[in-house]
């Protein structure tokens, strides 16, 4: 049993700049609000899904500067000056979907949907890495992904899709250069 | 003027006379050879954009303004009563709104004899109190600060000690969960006599886990009321049932409960029933008049809202030195945990009554309660758990024989259904499912490749029989909008399996309209007609015949209308992807459009109900499944290297959908065969593993490659449409598949799931030293 919140709640949250696809934003937040908490309850940014809450099952991946995270283990006050990008940063205005996003319809890599976003983050951070992986590197990029569907053969299959549309839509852009 | 009425007809004798209400819409059967367009193409699920990029609102993502969040304290005793409860603390602590427990809530029953609140716990995990606040740490905070007393009782960890002579009584009636205290007996034959015929004899003994259905979208809802209607935002399955439930739990008129479910973050049986979480939300709101949340966390997820029971089949098996079996007997004790909650369901007799011709046979069933969480349905509840027993004893008869099990199999082929003494509807769908699956992974042609080193090889296979038929009543609207689109409006759900896409091809197919012209609403009490809950594979074969009676009903409507503008007969127009044409004539005359914009803003409405099934055959959905392994007798490490599955459902509405059902039913019996287990601290009653960390499901790498030898048998005297489901069955036979292949590989039989690697390793340890 401890009491020493009830006196600590009265005393002003402290301020937290956050970068999140692309707009900053100050979020009054307890020193112990995880980002993913965050995102979804001060942020309303609800595509980032809570499922363990401790970092067994990848259903929160956000970008940070680029690279996958939990956000469940990461605190909302660590990210200050650090790019967060969530599942509704993939949307770049034009209406069309993210070659990954993309890959993940073509190739029914869902069925419920809900650790989709998760996964579609985490292949998007090794996409940002490696435009080209490999199956192995598809693999080990969501092997911290959990389905309770099982569409994991189709999770890898998009990933692939996913790295094609990508090169295609490289070389497309050369070529209009 | 509308083809939907309901009639009642009686159709027995005198003032007790029984009753049945007639409302179909006789419609042509699709067969097999109805040419179809739009039924039977891998159309992407019509929702993926929305999952893709987040925008897909689950229960879990409903934010409302001023919205409070809340957590529920529960026991941390198996068996205990509470003497004292005192919230005072916590409903000091600032930004906590609203406190619920025994002394302060609404006396509301719940279950056979407990409260919302009981005082009474039984299990690690029942509900003593609950709290909302601002936010979910204050909620957290506040559940620490709620003081109270247990009085601690002696309790059941195992349920198969639930009825030793000094096991404590759970309830009234004693710890047999049955209306009358006593087992479920079936029998037919002379199984004695059976025995007597048989020169062969197996008898073994088999247990299977406690399995967690983790969903990844915890259950939970958010309640909010306006004056007093309440509206609910539920992750369920079964958006009637929880309206029915909570008006009646709260004394509301029906008509003043909205329940809402557009995505669901998965539910396997799960969520088929209204928990108590759902009352306790909407009393949280109506206290603080605020909206709630309360989605659970994964360790509450996994302790309160279900499980796949936990069972101990002892089994005797005999056959004739031909492989005719003579006698089939089995005890079944299951465990229901704590309570029996409603949807369980857990019929595990049922595939032992069925799969193979068998003219003695006994099943005993004892549901058990022990002081564990409440066991519901989970994914072919009792089926996956009576094959794990019957399918490995099938293969082990085939040894002592000296048989091929599969020709043992093929040699009890049963062709009619003999617990209801009928016909199936078809009776060479098993026999179709043996010959695509064996085939296709070249079961007869197989030779163990030699083995090096510590790895050896093996093969094995099962098969099932399920449900999946469908039922009545379940209805559909098609309301035809002034541009030629159509809505489509049902009180189903669509649970991830892909319905709003197969509902959006049934009703394009039906009023020949392009794909892109019809959408479908679901899920939502207040706009659309009844549905049942989605469970027992029965959504597609249920309601896609109330959708295409809905459409066909607006397409005649639709060509009355256009025969009189178009001066024809309209029994000679036919209409195909918007367009309307003149029999005999080339080019369209018209479009759906034309003929709508005319009519607007009169609009064209279609009502369909689904009919009945029929009186003299029995519908049954089949599968088999053949797996390889590969054993490492050192670590114990058993890999899957390939599972191919061939499942019945009639006509395949989407060869997409069908083929992702299939491998992810898959994915889950390959997690049951070799490595999910709740494990219960017999000592203290508590759960070990009520998390995903070590609760361990399949993840990316465990998977091997799965491939799926269609049928596609349109099963027209299933339904007009030829549908039957797909949920359930493809998670049936895999886990006894495994386990045959593991014992063709290592000469171990593992009769306790999941073949973990200290079991293997003791089986093969036993082995060694019996030698």
């Amino acid at each position: 049993m401890y009491w020493p919140l009830l006196e600590r709640r009265l005393l002003p949250l402290p301020a937290v700049r956050l970068k999140v696809n692309g707009t900053e934003y100050g979020v009054a937040a307890e020193p112990r609000r995880t980002l993913l908490d965050t995102l979804r309850n001060e942020l309303h940014l609800t595509g980032t899904k809570k499922v363990c809450d401790v970092g067994d099952c990848g259903a929160c991946t956000v970008l940070a500067d680029g690279m996958a995270i939990y956000s469940c283990l990461t605190l909302a006050i660590e990210c200050e000056g650090r790019d967060v990008t969530t599942i509704e940063g993939l949307d770049d205005g034009t209406g069309r979907l993210d070659p990954v996003q993309r890959a993940f319809v073509e190739c029914d890599a869902f069925q419920c949907g809900f650790c989709t976003p998760g996964q579609i983050m985490s292949l998007r951070a090794l996409l940002n890495q490696t435009a080209s992986p490999s199956e192995e590197e598809i693999t080990r990029a969501v092997t911290g992904n959990l389905c309770r569907c099982g569409a994991y053969l189709n999770i890898v299959k998009a990933g692939k899709r996913a790295s094609e549309l990508l090169r295609e839509e490289t070389q497309t852009a050369g070529a209009a250069r | 003027m509308t083809s939907l009425h309901i009639d009642v007809l009686r159709s027995g004798e005198g003032k007790e006379g029984e009753y049945k209400v007639a409302e179909e819409d006789p419609l042509p059967n699709w067969t097999a050879d109805t040419k179809l367009t739009v039924v039977g193409t891998p159309l992407p699920r019509v929702e993926g954009p929305e999952k893709v990029t987040g925008r897909a609102k689950f229960a879990y993502d409903v934010h409302l303004p001023a919205m409070l969040f809340s957590r529920v304290l529960r026991s941390p005793h198996p068996h205990a009563r509470i003497t004292r409860i005192d919230s005072s603390k916590a409903e000091a602590l600032f930004g906590v709104r609203g406190v619920l427990h025994s002394g302060n809530a609404p006396e509301i029953e719940w279950y056979k004899d407990s409260a919302l609140f009981d005082t009474t716990l039984r299990f690690v995990g029942e509900e003593v109190a609950a709290v909302a606040a601002d936010s979910e740490e204050i909620a957290e905070d506040a559940l620490r600060l709620i003081d109270v007393e247990y009085d601690v009782l002696p309790f059941i960890a195992d349920f198969t000690k639930a009825l030793d002579p000094d096991a404590p009584a759970l309830h009234e009636k004693g710890n047999v969960a049955t209306e009358d205290g006593e087992p479920k007996v079936y029998e037919r034959g002379d199984v004695e006599a059976g025995f007597g015929q048989a020169d062969v004899v197996v008898e073994e003994e088999f247990v299977t886990p406690a399995a967690l259905h983790n969903c990844m979208e915890t259950h939970g809802c958010v309640a909010q009321w306006e004056g007093d209607r309440l509206t609910l935002w539920d992750s369920t399955q079964s958006i009637f049932d929880v309206r029915e439930e909570v008006a009646k739990k709260l004394k509301l008129p029906e008509h003043k409960v909205r329940v809402i479910k557009q995505y669901m973050g998965g539910g396997f049986g799960s969520k088929q029933i209204a928990w108590k979480h759902t009352v306790i939300a909407a009393l949280l709101s109506k206290r603080t008049g605020r909206p709630v949340q309360l989605m659970l966390d994964r360790e509450a997820e996994n302790l309160a809202v279900g499980n796949r029971n936990p069972t101990r089949q002892r089994l005797r098996i005999g056959a004739r030195k031909d492989g005719t079996l003579t006698a089939i007997s089995v005890k079944i004790e299951q465990s229901v945990g704590a309570h029996m909650v409603g949807g369980e369901g857990s019929n595990t007799p049922g595939l032992y009554q069925r799969l193979y011709r068998c003219p003695n046979l006994r099943t005993e069933q004892w549901p058990l309660y022990a002081n564990t969480g409440p066991a519901v349905a989970f994914r072919a509840p009792g089926y996956v758990e009576a094959a794990w027993a019957l399918e490995q004893a099938m293969d082990m008869l085939a040894r002592e024989l000296d048989m091929d099990s599969l020709d043992l199999r093929l040699k009890n082929y049963a062709v009619t259904d003999q617990k209801r003494d009928k016909p199936f509807t078809e009776p060479e769908s098993l026999r179709r499912c043996y010959a695509a699956a064996t085939e296709a992974f070249g079961w007869r042609a197989y030779r163990k490749p030699d083995s090096h080193g510590p790895r050896r090889r093996g093969i094995g296979i099962a098969a099932h029989e399920w449900g999946g038929s469908g039922y009545p009543p379940g209805y559909a609207w098609v309301k035809l909008n002034a541009d030629g689109t159509a809505d489509v409006v049902t009180g189903t759900q669509d649970i991830g399996t892909g319905t709003r896409t197969s509902l959006t091809q049934i009703a394009a197919e039906e009023l020949g309209l392009p794909v892109a012209q019809v959408a479908v609403h679901l899920g939502d009490t207040a706009q659309g007609p009844y549905a049942p809950v989605s469970s027992g594979s029965a959504t597609q074969p249920t309601i896609g015949p109330a959708v295409r009676a809905a459409a066909a009903d607006a397409r005649r409507q639709l060509l009355r209308a256009a025969g009189t503008y178009l001066e024809v007969d309209p029994l000679s127009l036919r209409v195909q992807d918007g367009k309307i044409f003149v029999e005999g004539e080339s080019g369209h005359a018209t479009t759906v459009e034309e003929v709508t914009q005319r009519i607007a803003p009169h609009m064209i409405q279609g009502h369909g109900a689904r009919g009945a099934n029929p009186e003299d055959k029995s519908i049954r959905t089949f599968g088999v499944q053949c797996a390889e392994v590969e054993v490492d007798v050192e670590t114990g490490e058993v890999r899957v290297l390939r599972i191919v599955a061939s499942h019945d459902c009639g006509r395949i509405v989407n060869p997409t959908l069908v083929e992702s059902q299939v491998v992810g039913g898959v994915t889950q019996g390959i997690g049951f065969a070799l490595s999910e287990e709740r494990v219960v601290d017999m000592a203290r009653g508590v759960v070990m593993n009520a998390n995903l960390e070590e609760y361990k499901v399949p993840v990316v790498v465990d998977v091997p490659p799965i491939e799926h030898a269609r049928v596609d048998l349109a099963d027209p005297a299933a339904n007009h449409t030829g549908s039957k489901g797909i949920g359930e069955p493809p998670t049936v036979p895999t886990a006894p598949a495994i386990a045959n292949a593991v014992f063709d590989a290592v000469g171990v039989r593992i009769t306790e799931a999941p073949i973990t690697r200290a079991r293997l390793l003791a089986a093969l340890a036993a082995k060694e030293s019996a030698r």
